[in-house]
């Protein structure tokens, strides 16, 4: 066996390096699934769509020319969830089949809106944001007008499509509303 | 005492650390700095310590689930002997966390302690601190109230508002597509388990470093740091004017750490626990979340800020102001360290302070939001009704019942979103008034939709009557020529176009 110099591998140094590299791969196996579960909301929103069709109720629940706090469960819940899974939104019975469901969460941070019929807005407790009976931004700092929820009516119960906390880049369901004066 | 003699020895022979401790106890730092000031950072780590024995022993019966977590915390508070008092001394031992670590790093800063060769002792310091602020708004997200489901609320806003990745952020932090179940368990997860493990890695890290490198000289007007002699000097410095940590510095960190845990305690049976505020039940809209303390400026910048340069100044300044702070050693490592030379550094302190104070305070009565029954709590002043015209009555009735009051005072009462109206004849005409009504404008709702013609006329027959006896009421002057202003105006709105 000739002695080590310098531009040699020696046998250990070999070893050591595998050994290293054995380890890297093995880490690198154990990634996959622990970024998988780390991810799992990602990919699971993805895989089966977190917005599904919930019931509010029947039609003749909300009168018409009046808006009206209503709740629905989440359509995604666990058991352990509590009260959480339950979601609040306004609905305005404009007239006839046609509805507008708003989230409750102002489009500016999230805090629940109010709604004041005597002056037809909605409030926001937390920033001042200001909604119109349309959802259109009136004044405060929303960048947009309340995030609103998609309807259809089915032999006389009125269903949205919600599951999902309604945000900037999640809005719900909806067709971007721009802010402006509703006049 | 023979028999602790033989047990110490017995752990000696194999431990082997009895010469480091000794080294440790008795290593010399300067007269000087064994002063008042330097107690922060020791007092800093007393309060972890007090952290994490609470929170381990509140954790025997917290239950971090959503559906249970509000019931076992009402149930420490009213049914476990003294649980409302190990909630509250955990509660008030993280408002005395973040404050002593914010004066710790005021300190430091001032004194010029961040500079070579102490700049990974003051970068490790500011991850620290962000930990600690960590802690902080995790730990407010564990009382899951309702301000702490509605804090969270805020928080996926925020990440919702970051671009392209904005959404899958959001589902990230929370678990899931809403607020719920998963949610609390990785915040638990992140507020017992994960910054706890980082922080006492840190921690350890920045000790390390203060021993090695010693405890900052106290500075001195014209004593230079220069980073080919700074060693020396420090060693000289120590050697010809130092005492030993122990006893001559050791025992005002001892008094000042006692006299700290002694403050909490007394917080903690004057004030009692936070919360927990009220249930979490998202269907609840009638509440008004408000963070915690050492958030209330966040809060009130949120309300202040330009729409369109919220998301730039929410998504950059964070980056920008952590930057700074990570950078500043790393650019100013040398030169002058007493604050006597420093003016921006000490301006810069002072304007911080002055801006993060005023926010706070701003916060505590939040005047951008509308007051949410101001218009049915908030008798209407008398006053103001005495000699009027039914008309006018009839206007003030309109301006109550149409929520007016949530946004403008009168007599002193109602929101600040808007102006108080005490005096607003004096500042608007007749028409002036039916159009910024009807119209809006200047961050005010139009009313146009809402309003019949008969009800602006009353309301603005009343506006017009506000102001001081001594001072008449603003006239244009088609009213002053005699030609005066139609008072059917309001029957015919305008068209209103968009913006």
């Amino acid at each position: 066996m000739s002695e080590p110099n310098d531009s040699e591998v020696s046998r250990r140094d070999l070893f050591t390096k595998v050994g290293l590299l054995l380890n890297g791969l093995a880490l690198a196996i154990l990634a996959a699934p622990v970024f998988g579960y780390l991810l799992s909301p990602v990919f699971r929103g993805r895989r089966e769509q977190y917005k599904k069709w919930v019931t509010l109720g029947p039609v003749t629940e909300f009168p018409e020319g009046e808006t009206r706090l209503t709740s629905f469960r989440s359509p995604i819940s666990a058991p352990w969830d509590g009260d959480t899974d339950k979601t609040a939104c306004w609905v305005r019975h404009i007239g006839r089949e046609r509805f507008q469901v708003f989230a409750v969460n102002c489009a500016h941070l999230g805090c629940p809106v109010r709604w004041f019929p005597q002056s037809g807005l909605f409030m926001c407790p937390c920033h001042g944001g200001v909604y119109y009976q349309d959802g259109a931004r009136a004044s405060g700092p929303p960048p947009r007008g309340l995030f609103e929820y998609s309807y259809k009516i089915v032999n006389g119960t009125l269903l949205i499509e919600a599951g999902q906390l309604p945000t900037l880049s999640n809005t719900a369901s909806l067709s971007e509303r721009r802010a402006g004066c509703a006049g | 005492m023979r028999w602790l003699k033989i047990i110490g020895i017995w752990f000696e022979e194999r431990l082997q650390i009895g010469d480091a401790i000794r080294g440790t106890v008795a290593h010399r730092v300067p007269r000087e700095s064994a002063s008042w000031w330097y107690v922060f950072g020791s007092a800093a780590l007393t309060l972890f310590g007090l952290q994490l024995v609470t929170g381990v022993l509140l954790a025997l019966v917290y239950v971090p689930s959503a559906a249970e977590a509000w019931n076992s915390l009402q149930y420490l508070n009213h049914s476990v002997y003294l649980g409302w008092f190990l909630r509250a001394v955990h509660g008030w031992g993280s408002n005395f966390m973040v404050a002593v670590v914010l004066v710790h790093m005021c300190q430091v800063f001032l004194f010029g302690a961040y500079k070579f060769p102490r700049e990974l002792t003051w970068i490790i310091g500011v991850f620290l601190l962000i930990l600690t602020l960590g802690m902080a708004f995790t730990g407010q997200v564990l009382r899951f109230d309702q301000d702490a489901y509605w804090g969270l609320g805020i928080g996926a806003s925020i990440s919702g508002r970051v671009p392209l990745i904005g959404g899958y952020l959001v589902q990230l932090l929370l678990g899931g597509p809403i607020i719920a179940g998963e949610t609390l368990t990785r915040f638990f997860t992140i507020h017992v388990f994960l910054v706890p493990g980082l922080l006492i890695g840190f921690v350890g890290l920045h000790l390390l470093l203060v021993l090695k490198l010693g405890i900052n000289e106290w500075p001195m007007p014209g004593r230079i740091v220069r980073r080919s002699t700074y060693f020396q000097e420090y060693h000289e410095l120590t050697k010809k004017d130092g005492v030993p940590f122990v006893p001559d510095a050791i025992w005002k960190d001892l008094f000042f750490s006692a006299a700290i845990i002694v403050s909490v305690m007394a917080c903690a049976l004057l004030f009692g626990p936070f919360g927990p505020g009220g249930y979490p039940d998202p269907t609840i809209v009638q509440t008004i979340p408000k963070p915690d303390f050492f958030f209330r400026w966040l809060y009130a910048v949120l309300a202040l800020l330009p729409p369109e340069m919220e998301t730039p100044v929410l998504l950059i300044a964070p980056v920008i102001v952590i930057g700074f702070l990570i950078l500043l050693p790393l650019v100013s490592g040398a030169g002058e360290k007493s604050w006597r030379r420093r003016p921006v550094a000490v301006i810069t302190l002072l304007v911080l302070a002055v801006s993060l104070g005023t926010f706070t305070k701003l916060a505590a009565y939040s005047p951008w939001s509308p007051v949410m029954d101001a218009w049915s709590g908030d008798p209407f002043p008398v006053a103001y009704l005495k000699g009027r015209t039914p008309l006018e009555r009839q206007g003030a009735l309109v301006f109550q019942v149409k929520q007016c009051r949530n946004c403008h005072a009168i007599g002193n009462s109602g929101g600040q979103r808007g102006p108080s109206l005490d005096r607003v004849a004096t500042a608007l005409t007749h028409d002036q008034l039916i159009r910024q009504v009807i119209q809006g404008g200047g961050n005010m709702p139009a009313y146009g939709k809402n309003l019949s013609p008969a009800e602006v006329t009353a309301l603005v027959a009343f506006l017009e009557t506000l102001h001081p006896p001594n001072q008449p009421a603003a006239r244009s002057a088609a009213q002053i020529n005699g030609a005066a202003a139609d008072h059917g105006a309001a029957s015919a709105p305008h068209q209103i176009e968009d913006e």
